[in-house]
């Protein structure tokens, strides 16, 4: 049982991690345009974007 | 600045205009946004110019006024987002143990990891549940109950029991039922955020198109184009022929010809001369007159008008949405139902402790997540639909009330009809059809531009000294003949010298109007013709579309009287309707549609608005509520249900966590599955 004392914590910091990126996504306003991003990936010379807001 | 451009529609145009106006010389940056189709961009240039450049590049735009967007990005959305993130990180977590404890741990390690669970649980349901408990507190404040109220309830119990039994070694701990019912909850709550909000911003863009430019005339003479958010009171503007004016104010030119429809009803223009008071929304008929501003911004009476549709809104969003009538009778219910448990538990085993267990096994397991998802989730799958189909529904009841209306009402001009001219156009000469043009061009009444659309591609000659005469016509010299295009007295003529020709003025119906008539005739929705023409006319456009019933010559003030006649007979009227005259009836019906054409205090008015022109697809929009109000109920049964076998089981005190956690699961998704039908709905 002495494994649950280091598993349980590892769980939960990647829970963490997980949760902390999803923050991150919504912050950076990845989802306010989901149809241009999935066009945008299959075209080389549009520039990616510099100013999200 | 940001314009919307509708044509949009493919990962091409992305680059076409963004490399495009990359090239342009004065805009620094440009970034499309292929979802909401609009465009975003930093320029120096005049929007006329950058309009130019989408021409080129082969789209459309419109200018987008900054003002009234607003603030894009949604922040109610990202809030509830963040709760959902939260709730949905602590859920997968809790579970992780809850396994470990349904799968048999036992004492110290059950012990511990109930206590990871209400270390993690506490915080999270403190936070995420936050929506929930604040609506609740709001309604019971007025002493009323909704939804939340049992929702709360559950979670906070739920979690309060849990840490209770946690920290005396208990059994059975719920942290696992009270995340998942915060987190499928927030997702019923989400989905509705979402439909409300892209409900909204469209509609938003729909009123920020209205808005544009005015000319503002300085000291020095110069015109000079400015928004119409920058005028101020005392102002000089010149307002061309044909356009909208901008601000309330005080005529300064000699006289003027002017569309009063909006306020009024009649399409008849009414003369107006020096020092007269103009309103904002009025359209300038005649030749290019001044005005000084004495009202600007809010306080016009197109804004204050536009106010008072928003007051009798209100009163129509009393309206009980189908959720909160289950949530009168099914919070109350509940309630009692734990609280019998409660009791009769003390009285046949005498420990407190089980009965509270079984008390709140019963609020758990009786499932409100499932009844919190029923409504949002059909409704936003059904709008999302809608909007593919050319419909903005903009209130989140307008689909229950859609669903219950036994007849509609139609407005005749500009809603099933639009103006027409008929008659010898084509036969005209080419020399004929280029003054007629000419003098078209000189006039923005209504006929007018309806002769200009028959009229096509022609070239215009040069008439000259032309003169537009109030409730007569247009006048002017070609060569050495006299010109006239206008009414006669026995019609709409056009002459040239001695030659007359007779043109006839005709209303034609707006596309699919018939067809949207036979189709709510075959859902038993019989429809109705409401006018201020004369009956004549409303009995030909009637037949025209198989409408049996007409009111012609009706005013605006009793077309909102009809609708209510028919509502206190016991209909349910829905109005589909344009004109500010119709403003009020839409206001008072129990449903109403008005088409992208409307003005801009109808489309306020308005449940729906018809993105697209015709009218065919209307009938689709009632099928729609109807599917909607079915699944609805349906997802309402499939919650009753799951009910109806775990409750017993949770009386009897035989409920479990790993009960709870899968009736909720199971009821939940079944739900959310059921309400991805109506998008098939026939």
């Amino acid at each position: 049982m002495n494994v649950l004392a280091f598993l349980i914590p590892v769980s939960l910091i990647l829970g963490a991690v997980g949760l902390a990126a999803f923050v991150w996504t919504i912050r950076s306003g990845q989802y306010g345009d989901p149809e241009g991003d999935a066009a945008r990936i299959l075209m080389d010379d549009i520039p990616p974007d510099e100013d999200r807001s | 600045m940001t314009f919307s451009v509708p044509g949009m529609s493919c990962a091409a145009c992305i680059g076409t205009i963004e490399r495009g106006l990359a090239k342009t010389p004065g805009v620094k940056a440009a970034r499309v946004n292929l979802t909401q189709k609009r465009v975003a961009l930093r320029s120096d240039l005049p929007s006329d110019d950058i309009i130019a450049t989408f021409d080129a590049l082969g789209y459309k735009a419109y200018p987008l006024d900054a003002g009234v967007l607003g603030q894009e990005n949604d922040p109610i959305g990202r809030d509830l987002a963040l709760r959902l993130g939260v709730a949905g990180f602590a859920m997968m977590n809790v579970m992780l143990l809850s396994v470990a404890v349904w799968s048999g741990a036992a004492d110290a390690t059950r012990d511990l990891f109930h206590l990871i669970s209400a270390a993690i649980a506490v915080p999270v349901v403190g936070f995420s549940g936050q929506p929930f408990f604040r609506s609740a507190w709001s309604a019971l404040r007025v002493q009323r109950l909704n939804m939340d109220v049992p929702i709360s309830l559950a979670i906070l119990l739920a979690t309060s029991m849990s840490v209770y039994e946690s920290l005396n070694g208990g059994q059975h701990a719920y942290f696992d039922a009270g995340l998942s019912l915060t987190f499928f909850l927030l997702i019923g709550r989400f989905l509705d955020h979402r439909t409300r909000a892209s409900a909204r911003s469209a509609a938003r863009e729909l009123a920020a198109l209205e808005a544009q430019t005015a000319e503002r005339i300085d000291g020095q003479g110069r015109t000079l184009t400015v928004p119409i958010t920058a005028l101020e009171i005392g102002d000089t503007v010149l307002i061309p022929t044909g356009v909208r004016v901008p601000v309330d104010g005080d005529l300064i030119s000699q006289a003027g010809l002017m569309d009063r429809s909006f306020l009024t009803g009649e399409s008849d223009p009414v003369a107006v001369s020096y020092g007269d008071v103009l309103n904002a929304g009025e359209v300038n008929l005649g030749a290019p007159i001044q005005l000084r501003a004495t009202s600007v911004g809010e306080d016009t009476t197109l804004r204050r008008m536009a106010r008072l549709v928003e007051t009798a809104e209100t009163a129509r969003n009393r309206y009980t949405g189908l959720a909160d009538r289950a949530a009168q009778i099914y919070a109350p219910a509940v309630h009692l139902l734990a609280l019998l448990a409660f009791v009769a538990w003390i009285v046949i085993s005498g420990d407190v402790r089980f009965a509270l267990n079984v008390a709140i096994a019963v609020l758990i397991i009786t499932c409100p997540c499932a009844l919190g998802l029923a409504v949002p989730a059909v409704s936003t799958a059904a709008i999302g639909k809608l909007y593919e189909l050319g419909f903005l529904v903009k209130s989140g009841t307008a689909l229950e009330r859609l669903a219950e209306v036994d007849s509609v009402v139609f407005d005749k001009t500009g809603t099933v009809t639009v103006p027409g001219v008929k008659g010898p156009v084509a036969q005209l000469s080419e020399r004929d059809r280029g003054i007629a043009r000419t003098l078209v061009q000189h006039s923005a009444h209504p006929v007018s531009r309806a002769l200009g659309v028959a009229l096509g591609e022609t070239r215009p000659r040069p008439v000259t000294s032309i003169l537009e005469v109030p409730g007569e016509g247009v006048h002017g010299r070609f060569g050495g003949d006299e010109v006239f295009l206008g009414n006669d007295g026995e019609g709409l003529v056009l002459r040239i010298g001695a030659t007359v020709h007779r043109l006839e003025q005709q209303e034609t119906l707006r596309p699919g109007a018939a067809e949207a008539v036979a189709g709510l005739a075959h859902m038993s929705l019989p429809a109705q013709l409401v006018t201020g023409d004369a009956n004549h006319r409303a009995l030909k456009v009637a037949k025209a579309l198989g409408i049996e019933k007409i009111e012609a010559r009706i005013s605006p003030r009793h077309k909102h009287r009809l609708i209510e006649d028919l509502t206190t007979e016991g209909h349910r009227v829905a109005m589909v309707g344009d004109g500010l005259n119709d403003t009020a009836a839409l206001a008072a019906a129990h449903a109403s549609v008005a088409p992208s054409s409307a003005m801009d205090a109808s489309r306020n008015a308005a449940d729906v608005v018809l993105l697209r022109d015709g009218l065919g697809d209307v009938p689709r929009l009632f099928q729609m509520a109807r599917a909607t109000h079915r699944l609805s109920r349906q997802n309402f049964a499939i919650a009753a249900a799951y009910n109806a076998v775990a409750v017993p089981i949770a009386l009897l005190g035989y409920a479990t966590p790993l009960l709870a956690a899968l009736a909720m699961s199971v009821s939940s998704i079944t739900v959310l599955l059921n309400a991805l039908r109506v998008r098939y709905a026939k």
